[in-house]
């Protein structure tokens, strides 16, 4: 096994292109290491991306939205006052992953590559409309985080392309977000439901929603019958109710150790109704 | 023994000192398991098999035996070939032996088939990828009901002994028939007869440190072994059975133990850590890694259960038959009879039956597990105990005490009582806080008894006092509860001096005579009770130097705080003479003194606790969550009441995670699907609440300050508790454990229609 440590995502995206090896990009490595120490997998080449500058800041970009280093923790997200009061559903989705020692290593974009259907941040990341920077052998391009997971454990970055860089766009007035999860314990499990909402209001009425739904796919979803069930509305008990139906409407989970199809199904329509109106509440102002 | 023998008023014993090895443990200064190395060490890896059930067919080692890294590989050949199998219990060391090494059949997903020892841990583990093993898939079974069906594959022929009626299938393997009165008419005389069946899954003990040793074995056919384990004794037993070695040149050495419960009762690597030393002729270490300790070391047993209850109107139960059948893995030795004895035992019946099947599956063999087999029992016939309750409109508390046994009672399981205290804990049940606070909407109450027979077993102690008058205590059960501490306590008591002269230490097996395991919640009973006596013995000793001293009759001198003084004004007028200045001249007036004993101890006494616990269930998702839970257990004597509690609390903590989210899942291949933490929900601290705890107080007459072992009895109610308190909050009978949110949510649909 290799280990590099480069100092550009340039040098980064070159010398994975040029093995023909097993590469694994290394951030704050608690799935890497994890699936190294378990004899999951054994890279041929190990690349840390930990040492490349500007890698643990974070940004407020001129437009009034923010730029994430790759290797920022959800430690340091959580302490960031700014961010947590721009964005709170994505902070607190990050913060759900894992222990105290946990958030001192997790990242954003590591839980976005190990492509689980079960991350956390990815559903409050798709709900916000978040983008990652990509840097390939060809240069960087702009993906939608809803773009990059292809499957569990698989992504749509091609050999070579590594993320470079968390782009979260302008929160803007009258705005709201959340993240809630379904576990049976109170913290260090998988999610077996994740819901994640971002909206706006004009005055008491909905105006845009995302709804993100996540571990009821092999994908994390973008549910647009969501978004519509309550744009437009007052986020009534009626618009609730069709909320959850197109929640568990665009389920197509599995049976597994962590839950059912008939749970997982109705507990996004749950999810979807209380991450809703914790929202609601946000965009509102009634509510941190 | 009688009553007025017992001593009653007492100095060091019930107060709470910190614990001897309280400053090792919290520095990291304190030797586990795998903090044991030696020069020249290997590192000692294990195959297992990923099929449920399969015969081996071949295995070809070639390639890892020319790996220069590798210096060891061993298969079922490199083991005792003189090892006896026999039917059931009888032959256990070939059960043992089987488990820890496939002989002709992989019984089970993590099935150990071959080992290497090689010069690192990861040249251990990649040199495993070398060994070829071609396998004949046969077919499996994995669920108790199933393994019992006359279609199910046949695990073994011949594991059945003796007690098994003709007819059953070969996978049962022992049969326990038991009661007394006649069942049928007392269900004629009930005004409400309720009769349900019942499921709980397979739990794992849980214990944070995995199992891990490093062993040494030459050609001369001595050993050495370090492990973690509660029982070293055992250790050496069967590891020299298995090894074709004489016991006495095993020395095998307790490390420090990070939990057991039960389950480091047995031996899993250390025979097969001997068998490569011996081949590798060096030290070899191998230490588990959690999804081993899931695969390979013993859970619990799953369990399928009937039981029928009749009740008259006034709470009066007029009969009670159990039907239980316990799946304990590849082996014999599920504890279904264990199950049968205990789950009637807390009540006075005058007609009870009740029925108990071992019954092996391809699963690994289960070990024990903190009062082994009695908690599923006591969750179906608590929970059938809930439901007569409530459709006849009466309290749950005053119909166990309307029912309970009480001294003098004819136990279920056959013996009549001696002094017990269930009505006690029943008592303060009734009169506490909890039980009278008004509960929220969406809450429920449940309330459960449970009984364990607490064991004795074989015990030897020996004190020895210093020239400066302190005391080194050797005992020879693993301290998994903080038994030095109660230890040291026990011994002040007797000789008089500061608990802190006192250095406790576990004796390896070369130091001291045979010890059973530290199980059966024995260690503070058997281990203290031959801690007093070995200290009265050195008490008389003293006696014996200051009756020598004095110039009078060794029966003329008595010991009292901790000095040797005249026994009454005709024996002489003496100043009391401080154990420190006896000792001072030891080796001038008779030599070392020192105190010893040695027994099968049989008064251990048994013990009887009742729960109560609150827990509120979100109907929109099926999640529970327990708000309050109180734990009331008879502890006979309290030694250090800060243990005593602890026991009481690590028993419903764990009894939460097996009623809550803990269990074996296995998919339809028969591979466990969540051998780590993550997927194996044990509970985290946030999930619990604070649990409090009342210590009864109700003398063993059969130890000499009163103890009844506490260790195992707080498991035995949690699971009924919960499960009442669930299903009074969801409104539904949960009769499948664990209650897992989709199961919860499943009930509450099914029945909203």
């Amino acid at each position: 096994m290799d280990y590099h440590s480069p100092a550009s995502f340039t040098e980064a995206s070159a010398l994975a292109a040029a093995t023909t090896g097993v590469t694994r990009f290394l951030a704050g490595g608690t799935d890497v290491l994890v699936q190294l120490r378990s004899d999951m997998v054994t890279p041929d080449l190990l690349i840390d991306i930990k040492k490349i500058d500007g890698v643990s800041d974070i940004t407020r970009t001129s437009d009034g939205g923010w730029t994430l280093g790759v290797a920022v923790t959800g430690a340091e997200m959580s302490e960031h006052g700014e961010l947590g009061r721009d964005w709170p559903g994505i902070v607190e989705a990050m913060d759900l992953i894992g222990s105290t020692q946990v958030q001192g290593r997790a990242t954003l974009v590591g839980n976005l590559c190990n492509g689980s259907p079960a991350a956390d941040s990815v559903p409050a990341m798709i709900a916000a409309g978040v983008t990652v920077s990509v840097t390939g052998p060809d240069g960087e391009r702009t993906v939608p985080v809803k773009d990059i997971p292809t499957g569990p454990g698989r992504t749509s970055l091609a050999k070579g392309e590594v993320i470079s860089a968390v782009n979260i766009p302008p929160r803007g007035p009258n705005g709201g977000d959340a993240y809630l999860r379904f576990i049976p314990r109170t913290e260090m499990d998988i999610a077996v439901v994740g819901c994640g909402i971002s909206l706006r209001v004009d005055g008491d009425t909905v105006s845009e929603a995302r709804v993100s739904l996540g571990a009821v796919a092999p994908t994390v979803l973008l549910v647009e019958e969501c978004a519509k069930a309550i744009i437009g509305t007052a986020l009534d008990d009626a618009a609730l109710d069709a909320l959850a139906a197109a929640a568990s409407a665009a389920c197509n989970p599995i049976d597994d150790k962590r839950g059912t199809i008939a749970f997982r199904t109705e507990v996004a329509g749950v999810l979807a109704k209380r991450a809703a109106k914790i929202a609601y509440a946000r965009a509102k102002g009634e509510q941190a | 023994m009688a009553l007025d023998d017992q001593k009653s008023v007492f100095k060091f014993v019930g107060t709470r000192p910190d614990r001897p090895d309280g400053l090792d443990k919290v520095t990291g200064r304190a030797k586990f398991g795998a903090d044991v190395s030696a020069a020249g060490m290997l590192h000692g890896a294990i195959l297992r098999s990923p099929h449920a059930h399969a015969r081996i067919v071949k295995i070809d080692a070639s390639k890892a035996q020319a790996h220069p890294d590798v210096k060891a590989v061993v298969t079922r050949a490199d083991f005792s070939d003189k090892v006896p199998f026999k039917p059931g219990l009888a032959g256990e060391f070939w059960n043992v032996l089987e488990n820890v090494m496939a002989g002709d059949k992989a019984l089970y997903d993590g099935h150990a088939v071959a080992a290497v020892a090689a010069t690192s841990a990861l040249a251990a583990r990649d040199a495993l990828k070398l060994i070829e093993v071609d396998y004949e898939v046969l077919p499996h079974v994995t669920d108790v009901d199933k393994a019992m069906a006359a279609d199910a594959p046949v695990i073994r022929e011949g594991a059945a002994d003796y007690s098994v009626p003709e007819g059953l299938h070969p996978n049962v393997v022992r049969y326990h028939e038991s009661g007394h009165g006649d069942v049928e008419a007392g269900f004629g005389e009930a005004d409400l007869v309720v009769e349900d069946s019942f499921t709980t899954e397979a739990t794992h003990q849980g214990y944070i440190e995995p199992h891990a040793c490093l062993a040494q074995l030459g050609a001369d056919g001595k050993g050495e072994l370090w492990c973690t384990t509660q029982g070293h004794w055992i250790a050496q037993k069967t590891c020299a059975a298995l090894l074709g070695i004489e016991t006495a040149q095993l020395r095998v050495t307790a490390s420090e133990i990070g939990g057991g419960f039960g389950g480091k009762t047995t031996v899993f690597i250390e025979p097969v850590a001997l068998a490569l030393s011996r081949k590798a002729n060096r030290p070899v270490k191998i230490v588990m890694s959690r999804s081993e300790v899931f695969r390979a070391t013993g859970p619990t047993s799953s369990a399928s259960m009937d039981v029928k209850i009749g009740m008259k109107k006034d709470g009066s139960i007029t009969a009670a038959q159990g039907i239980f059948r316990l799946q304990g893995g590849a082996f014999p030795g599920a504890p279904g009879d264990m199950t049968a004895m205990c789950a009637f035992a807390p009540y006075n019946l005058t007609n009870v039956r009740q029925v108990g099947y071992d019954v092996m599956a391809n699963r690994p063999k289960q070990a024990a597990y903190r009062a082994p087999g009695a908690p599923m029992g006591a969750f179906a016939v608590e929970s059938v105990l809930d439901e007569l309750c409530n459709q006849l409109g009466l309290d749950p508390v005053e119909v166990r005490l309307k029912n309970a046994a009480h001294d003098g009672s004819k136990a279920s399981y056959g013996p009549t009582y001696d002094q017990i205290g269930l009505v006690k804990t029943l008592e303060e049940a009734k009169a506490h806080p909890h039980y009278a606070a008004p509960l929220k909407p969406g809450q429920g109450r449940g309330i459960s008894c449970g009984f364990w027979f607490n064991h004795g077993g074989e015990t030897s102690v020996s004190l020895a006092l210093s020239e400066d008058g302190s005391a080194q205590l050797m005992v020879g059960t693993p301290d998994i509860g903080g038994s030095r501490a109660s230890m040291a306590l026990m011994a002040a008591e007797v000789l008089g001096i500061p608990y802190e002269n006192i250095r406790v230490t576990v004796a390896d097996t070369a130091t001291l005579g045979y010890n059973d395991v530290s199980h059966g919640s024995r260690v503070t009973y058997a281990s203290g009770l031959a801690t007093i006596k070995a200290a009265r013995h050195a008490v008389e000793r003293l006696c014996a130097r200051a009756a020598a001293k004095w110039g009078i009759p060794e029966d003329a001198v008595k010991w009292e705080d901790g000095c040797a003084v005249p026994s009454g004004p005709n024996a002489g007028d003496f100043d009391p003479l401080p154990l420190a200045d006896i000792t001072a001249n030891m080796g001038a007036t008779g030599g070392p003194i020192s105190g010893h004993f040695e027994a099968t101890p049989e008064g251990a006494g048994v013990s009887f606790g009742t729960h109560i616990v609150d827990a509120e269930v979100d109907p929109e998702t099926g999640k529970t969550a327990i708000t309050r839970y109180t734990v009331i257990q008879d502890a006979g004597k309290a030694i250090h009441p800060a243990y005593v509690e602890g026991q009481y609390q690590g028993g419903a903590a764990q009894g939460i995670g097996w009623a809550l989210n803990e269990e074996y899942i296995y998919g339809e291949d028969g591979r466990l699907q969540n051998s780590i933490f993550l997927d194996y929900r044990i509970p985290v601290a946030s999930d619990l609440p604070m649990i409090d705890t009342v210590i009864v107080e109700v003398p063993n007459p059969g130890h000499p300050f009163g103890v009844r072992g506490v260790g195992e009895t707080g498991i035995v109610p949690p699971l009924a508790a919960i499960a009442n308190a669930v299903s009074n909050a969801a409104g539904v009978r949960m009769r499948d454990l664990p209650m897992s949110p989709p199961r919860i949510l499943a009930a509450l649909k099914a029945r909203d229609g």
